[in-house]
């Protein structure tokens, strides 16, 4: 009798790991069908949208469910581009030995980092990796084999044949990026609901009370900061390869976006990090659109999509304080309260 | 002319802090409010003093409805509050500290006068005036606080267990300050205290509160004289 | 021997300017408890509003009063406007924690992109109203030169400024009353929404002074402060954020520092030094030199 019972709710416990494991299966498919439809540029923005999600979902593995912010991300994916670029110009191993390297060495320094973060908080975390996403991408002029301003051609090499002969280079990226993103946003997923996922909630919510009750918050927060740091990693090594592993692709700038995208996704929820991706990726096509109606200034296109991420953000944190998403649920769960008291 | 508390409720998130208390404080007299760790004493004081705000019910000063009112401008409407712990400033000096309290009437001359007549009512702060406010003892930063008080010229006086802490020697003298500044100079008082028997010896009504609410108020001789009250609430 | 009081002359230089960005970040810090990261943004709109004064009028003061004015009232603005509707609607969820820091980050950006729209992208030159030719001694040419001088006077007045306001007058008895604790300053009748506005006011000044002595000789573009930025928050944490002495001194010390790392080292080196300098300050005395222990916890 009593076996009976915990057989159910060990069943009960597995379905939903199975349940994501096929919704992001299928949603990989549809992508992939997807590709096969639309235009060159869209499949390179596909990629782009891929990589700009897993960077998202790693600011969001730390900030929502660690309470740590972290300006930085984009010296992490640095790290990580850098790291895959290096393993494949000088080894030349399988290409998905060149994506491992590139999360355990972001990972690696994440934990040094991290071990650092794990004793600050708020701004001082925020204002350390700051200088460490403006620093960072400086040592490539240091070192002549990091390949100065110009920096380095990660290579991934073409499709192999059997794909056909129609599979293009940006199909080939945007296959690595999109398959890579879902894997480790799948993996995020079941840390988040694990149970370390839900101590480092409760860390983040309380540190004093999860302390309390056993839960080493400084050591998880160290291990969130090292999880976040290798995903951020992988990141960076795919938009290497579809971009360029240089300085100038890995700005403060591409931190503050990665930022921007997480807040608007919701910082809480990590299914809205594809959403925060594409936003990401639509915005300067929007900028650019709009930029075309006033002549094509060159200003205006440089500038116009910061102007208008910058003020979703600041609306952002002052109307919804607790992300868009978390606002919604409250919303919905007000208006259930609402109706349950109507009924009584 | 009186404090007038009616019918307070304040709420901490889902506690209820306080549940409903009224009473009344002539004007010129000391009250005491007696009661237990988190009876909800600390809780009136500041929701007095405008640094919480009521749920429920109302407070009027003067005849006139205090309730929702910022603390910096009860201030200047008379009433000052001496909240709990010593509360000075610890990185600003003995004088700076006093002259925080008379900051807002902005009149040099006054402000000098003001804080003369606290080193009169304390000596040891005169010695210390350009001392830094942490390196005075604990019951000398209780008379610098209630100095800081007396310089904001208050006409209703809110002390938060101003014994807290302070040898029985010094306990003493603070009451004994604090009934002269009722008596001589014709401050209203509300002393909150766990030291029921000290705070009730110089007061002339008391209050006795538990979780939130009202048990006993009146006469303070009376109340020093009850037995049910001792044994209940006043602990000896 | 003489290059070494050359090296060190120059970092003071340097210095001062790290130290008024220090100082803005501090007002703000001890005002609101907030860093502000669009500290740097601000002052780079009054830097543009300065380069355009002088490019019109030819007035290096009348561009610099300007630019100060206009930096006090943006400081003023935001806190009024951007700051206090975020505390009204601030709560204890996972995004409120960071909200500050998105929220002034928001600013940067919002400013930075305004900027760029306003006088495009390209670098501007920033003439400088002295001669930048270092200083002859006999026959040796100094790498120190009236430019310098004039930032370490100016930055020195208004140093001096600041101190007497805070030491010697009511408004700073009170500005440092609600820093230290907003509480009892509010019980002793300090209107404390008024102090953290007029902090964010001064705050805006100094950054807009920075920002000025900063971009003379040098391209003016709207990144062209973030490095400024960041070695103003290193300065003001080597200085423990919490005090004003200690956001000149870090300001100064890293300045002088950085100097000697440049002319001896190599520039590349400064970024990284920077860095490690910050970590291990964070690490080993969080407090910073000035600050008082246990107050890096907010």
């Amino acid at each position: 009798m009593l076996k009976q019972k915990r057989d159910k709710s060990s069943k009960r416990e597995h379905n939903p790991y199975r349940r994501r494991l096929l919704f992001f299966i299928l949603l990989g498919w549809g992508l992939l069908l997807l590709g096969d439809r639309v235009s060159e540029l869209r499949v390179y923005q596909g990629a782009l949208i891929a990589i700009y999600a897993l960077a998202i979902g790693s600011l969001i593995l730390l900030t929502g469910y660690s309470g740590q912010l972290s300006l930085g991300q984009g010296a992490f994916m640095a790290i990580g581009a850098y790291a895959a670029a290096l393993t494949q110009i000088y080894l030349q191993p399988p290409l998905i030995v060149t994506f491992i390297a590139a999360v355990v060495v972001a990972a690696l320094f994440g934990a040094i980092i991290g071990g650092g973060a794990a004793r600050l908080s708020g701004p001082y975390l925020a204002g350390t990796t700051l200088a460490l996403a403006l620093g960072l991408p400086t040592l490539a002029n240091l070192f002549s084999f990091l390949g100065g301003e110009t920096g380095l051609y990660f290579d991934v090499g073409i499709a192999p044949e059997r794909f056909g002969a129609e599979f293009t280079l940006y199909k080939w990226f945007f296959w690595i990026a999109a398959l890579a993103t879902l894997i480790m946003l799948f993996f995020i997923q079941n840390i988040l609901k694990s149970r370390y996922g839900r101590a480092w909630k409760a860390g983040r919510s309380n540190p004093a009370a999860a302390q309390l009750v056993g839960l080493q918050v400084g050591r998880r927060k160290v291990l969130a900061f090292t999880i976040s740091a290798g995903v951020a990693g992988l990141a960076g090594a795919l938009l290497g390869m579809v971009s360029l592993v240089a300085p100038s692709t890995f700005t403060l700038s591409l931190s503050f976006a990665i930022i921007t995208g997480a807040v608007l996704a919701g910082l809480t929820s990590l299914t809205g990090s594809i959403l925060g991706g594409l936003v990401l990726v639509v915005i300067p096509e929007i900028a650019e659109m709009v930029s075309g109606n006033f002549g094509e200034s060159e200003a205006v296109t440089a500038n116009f999509p910061g102007l208008i991420t910058s003020l979703l953000l600041i609306l952002t944190v002052l109307f919804t304080p607790n992300g868009p998403a978390e606002q919604w649920h409250h919303h919905k769960e007000k208006k259930k309260q609402k109706a349950l008291e109507k009924a009584h | 002319m009186t404090l007038k508390v009616e019918r307070l409720v304040v709420e901490h998130g889902a506690i209820r802090a306080i549940d409903g208390i009224s009473f009344e404080v002539a004007e010129g007299s000391l009250a005491a409010v007696i009661g237990s760790n988190g009876a909800g004493k600390t809780t009136l004081l500041r929701t007095l003093s405008g640094l919480k705000d009521a749920k429920l019910g109302k407070v009027s000063w003067m005849g006139r409805d205090i309730t929702g009112m910022k603390p910096e401008d009860l201030v200047r409407r008379g009433l000052s509050h001496v909240s709990e712990g010593k509360s000075v400033i610890p990185e600003l000096t003995v004088k700076e500290n006093l002259a925080l309290g008379g900051l807002w009437r902005n009149n040099k001359s006054e402000l000098a006068q003001s804080i003369e007549e606290v080193v009169e009512l304390f000596p040891r702060l005169g010695e210390r005036m350009s001392q830094r406010a942490d390196t005075l003892s604990g019951g000398e930063r209780q008379m610098l606080a209630i100095g800081r008080a007396h310089v904001s010229k208050p006409s209703l006086l809110l002390l938060d267990e101003p014994s807290l802490g302070l040898a029985p020697l010094v306990v003493e003298q603070i009451f004994q300050t604090i009934s002269m500044l009722c008596r001589d100079r014709g401050i209203t008082v509300l002393l909150v205290e766990q030291n029921a028997l000290g705070a009730l010896a110089i007061a002339d009504t008391g209050i006795i509160v538990n979780l939130g609410t009202v048990v006993a108020q009146g006469d303070a001789k009376e109340l020093i004289d009850d037995p049910a009250l001792r044994s209940a609430y006043l602990g000896y | 021997m003489q290059q070494v009081i050359n090296v060190f002359l120059i970092g003071i230089s340097i210095g001062s300017i790290y130290a008024l960005m220090s100082l803005a970040l501090v007002l703000v810090w001890r005002s609101t408890r907030v860093v502000n990261f669009a500290q740097a943004g601000q002052a780079i709109v009054t830097t543009y509003i300065a380069w355009e004064v002088v490019n019109r009028s030819g007035s290096f003061l009348m561009a610099f009063i300007l630019a100060v004015a206009i930096g006090g009232l943006i400081g003023g603005l935001v806190e009024s406007g951007m700051m206090r509707t975020l505390f009204k609607h601030a709560s204890d969820g996972p995004v409120a924690a960071v909200a500050p820091v998105i929220a002034t980050l928001g600013l940067l950006g919002v400013i930075r992109a305004l900027v760029g729209l306003i006088w495009t992208n390209e670098g501007k030159r920033f003439e400088s109203p002295v001669s930048t030719a270092g200083f002859v001694i006999g026959d040796t040419t100094l790498p120190f030169s009236r430019l310098n001088l004039l930032i370490i006077f100016t930055a020195a007045f208004v140093m001096i400024v600041f101190s007497i306001v805070f030491q010697r007058t009511n408004l700073g008895l009170a500005l440092r009353a609600a820093a230290y604790n907003p509480e009892i300053a509010r019980l002793s009748g300090v209107k404390v929404s008024m102090t953290r506005t007029i902090g964010w006011v001064f705050a805006g000044a100094a950054g807009a002074v920075a920002g000025i002595l900063l971009s003379p000789n040098d391209s003016l573009t709207p990144y062209s402060l973030d490095v400024l930025f960041v070695f103003g928050f290193v300065a003001a944490v080597i200085g423990g954020l919490e005090s004003l002495v200690g956001a000149v001194v870090g300001g100064l010390v890293l300045g002088v520092g950085l100097s000697f790392i440049t002319f001896y080292l190599g520039t590349s080196l400064v970024f990284p030094t920077a860095f490690i300098v910050l970590v291990v300050v964070l690490l080993v005395r969080p407090s910073g030199l000035f600050g008082v222990k246990g107050a890096r916890s907010a």
